[in-house]
């Protein structure tokens, strides 16, 4: 059964099926554990980036194409529920017609994109998807009237969802509207995750790899590696779209800085490699760790620089302000020691 | 005589002032298998690139089966019938002897494109990808990935994906080169198989001459982009372009003992 849901793919490491178990056990009972705002969001947070650096996972450790092009469509989403629900109103119907307007037209740019691209080198496909990324985040930022521009745009989400509806469950008890959007976000999240295990352990997604490791010796069986190339340029784009669209629903808000801003696409980056490339169990692992890491660092740090303060320069070098740094230094340090990601290494034993 | 399975016709390839292959017209029968010999840069593996579809031709055509695939890509060719085992060793590093395998079977059954299904239920693929690798002496390290294989390991595994892909015209570019005097008969005997089978058209790139002279039907010698010899191999071996060819000087004028080599 597990194995099924798992697509065969194990997680092949007992403190990694611990990790993954805990992080699972924690996510799906947030709403219990957690009564304070700021950790619910983080977990609805980590719930969005799991699929988002999953699906850029697919693209980039599986496939090995490098596209700076995922938060594009990971605003596509945001900005098509988004944009939906505030001009629609706020009925499950505008939601679900924003999220198929972004999807169609997210998988139109990724197969434009990679239809013209993805033939060529892949230092050219990764131009080319920096360029239209660019060009996207300026337009949306500058076509206010529509979408808001630099201060994005804020809505009302369906009825049920809201923090003012309650509604009484049997055996449970009243639970409000924040929790149902939760666990949608949560079930989605983990729903998507569990299809992207699939689509890496299908017979296309052996193809993929075999295209990340030898596209030269794939050809010469007969795979047509732009095909490959750009159903999974496609299929990224589609998960990426699916995760804005969640972010919109969770946070009620939309605008460039929280999806389509570079760095964000910095975060995804980063996200996959301290996880481990083409693991996607690294999405999991890295997507937790680096969030709660930017969530929770900078109160770890004012702590250490109060209980410090006695002390010469260190309580300077752990100001909450510095936060940044030492995640730089993390970064430099898991990259140094974990080439192959936390997940990788842990799976060496 | 039947139609051949693959025939080149005036086949050239130009880069810059050189020209590496030069109308180059052969016609390859089943059941035959045809050696192509000549010295390093005869542009032997530039034919074979042109067949199969890793380069394209300046001018003249390729058939297969009487279908013209000059403006088809390498993975077309495939499709059409052509295996190939590489020169330089052309595996996928970090998958294992398995998946490497697999991956060929799969090509051949056409399902490379379904992703719900699960990569290890399909049992029949499994089973045929095991049966190339047990042929290939190559049962033991099934899991091993290809990059930690032994250089022999490597050719064998080769030659083993492209068995899989049960091609109609299976063009070996040197599969001994570099092999240990243990590996070597795996190979040959891999090749004898095949061609005792009597229905395969088999291309074989070698410098070895006792190789050829106990594998060939036939002999074909490049040199310098041309074809300068075509048949019997008992007769194309003794004759004298072909030692003008591989010594660079008039047969007649070889010192004795001195075998035609690469």
């Amino acid at each position: 059964m597990i194995k099924t849901l798992l697509s065969g793919d194990l997680p092949r490491s007992r403190l990694l099926s611990g990790l993954l178990v805990l992080i699972l056990a924690t996510l799906a009972a947030a709403p219990l554990l957690f009564p304070g705002a700021q950790a619910i969001n983080t977990a609805a947070k980590i719930c969005v980036f799991v699929v988002l650096v999953a699906s850029y996972d697919l693209l980039l450790g599986y496939t090995g194409i490098v596209s700076f092009a995922h938060t594009m469509f990971y605003g596509l989403g945001g900005y098509g529920v988004g944009l939906a629900l505030y001009s629609w109103g706020p009925t499950w119907a505008s939601a679900l017609a924003g999220l198929t307007i972004a999807l169609f037209a997210g998988l139109a740019l990724a197969f434009l994109i990679g239809l013209f691209s993805l033939r060529v080198r892949a230092i050219f496909f990764a131009m080319v998807t920096l360029a239209v990324a660019s060009a996207f985040a300026i337009l949306a930022a500058q076509l206010s009237s529509f979408t808001g521009g630099e201060d994005g745009r804020s809505f009302r989400i369906p009825e049920l969802l809201r923090a003012d509806a309650l509604i009484e469950l049997p055996f449970v008890g009243p639970i409000t509207g924040r929790t149902i959007t939760y666990y949608v976000v949560f079930l989605s999240a983990l729903a998507s995750f569990l299809g992207a295990l699939r689509i890496v352990n299908s017979p296309f997604g052996r193809v993929l790899q075999a295209i990340r490791e030898n596209d030269f010796r794939a050809e010469a069986l007969g795979y047509r590696t732009i095909f490959y190339r750009t159903s999974a340029n496609c299929l990224a784009a589609g998960m990426a779209v699916f995760a804005g669209a969640l972010n919109s629903l969770w946070f009620r808000y939309t605008g460039p800085d929280t999806t389509l801003s570079f760095a964000i696409m910095l975060d995804i980056l980063l996200m996959v490699v301290i996880g481990g490339m083409g693991t996607m169990y690294g999405a999991v692992i890295g997507a937790t760790l680096f969030i709660v890491a930017q969530n929770y660092l900078q109160k770890l740090m004012g702590a250490a620089a109060k209980s410090t303060e006695a002390l010469p320069l260190l309580p300077h070098l752990l100001h909450p302000d510095r936060w940044l740094l030492w995640l730089g230094v993390l970064f430099v340090l898991s990259v140094y020691f974990f080439p192959t990601g936390i997940v990788g290494k842990l799976r060496q034993g | 005589m039947s139609r051949p399975v693959l025939e080149t016709k005036g086949l050239t390839i130009r880069f810059g002032g050189h020209v590496a292959v030069d109308s180059v017209s052969a016609a390859f029968h089943a059941g035959t298998l045809t050696a192509i010999v000549g010295p390093n840069g005869a542009g032997k593996t530039t034919y074979f690139n042109l067949i199969s579809g890793q380069l394209s031709a300046t001018a003249g055509s390729v058939l297969i089966d009487g279908v013209e695939v000059t403006n088809f890509g390498a993975a077309r060719r495939a499709r059409s019938g052509i295996g190939r085992a590489f020169q330089l060793t052309n595996l996928f590093p970090n998958l294992t002897v398995h998946e490497n395998v697999r991956l060929a079977v799969q090509a051949r059954a056409g399902g490379g494109a379904n992703i719900f299904s699960r990569w290890d239920s399909r049992r029949d693929w499994i089973k045929q990808a095991d049966r190339f690798i047990e042929a290939a002496n190559l049962t033991d390290k099934h899991a091993t990935a290809a990059m930690a294989l032994p250089h022999g390991d490597k050719r064998k595994l080769e030659v083993a994906i492209m068995m899989a892909l049960e091609p109609h015209v299976f063009m070996f570019d040197e599969p001994t080169a570099g092999m240990s005097v243990d590996d070597v008969p795996v190979i040959l005997d891999l090749i004898k198989k095949l061609k005792a089978g009597g229905d395969k058209t088999i291309l074989l790139v070698e410098h070895k001459m006792e190789v050829v002279k106990s594998l060939a039907d036939r002999i074909l010698v490049l040199h310098n982009g041309r074809l300068v010899a075509d048949g019997d191999p008992a007769k194309v071996i003794g004759s004298t372009v072909v030692q003008a060819a591989y010594l660079g000087i008039p047969a007649g004028r070889r010192r004795p003992g001195e075998a035609p080599h690469g």
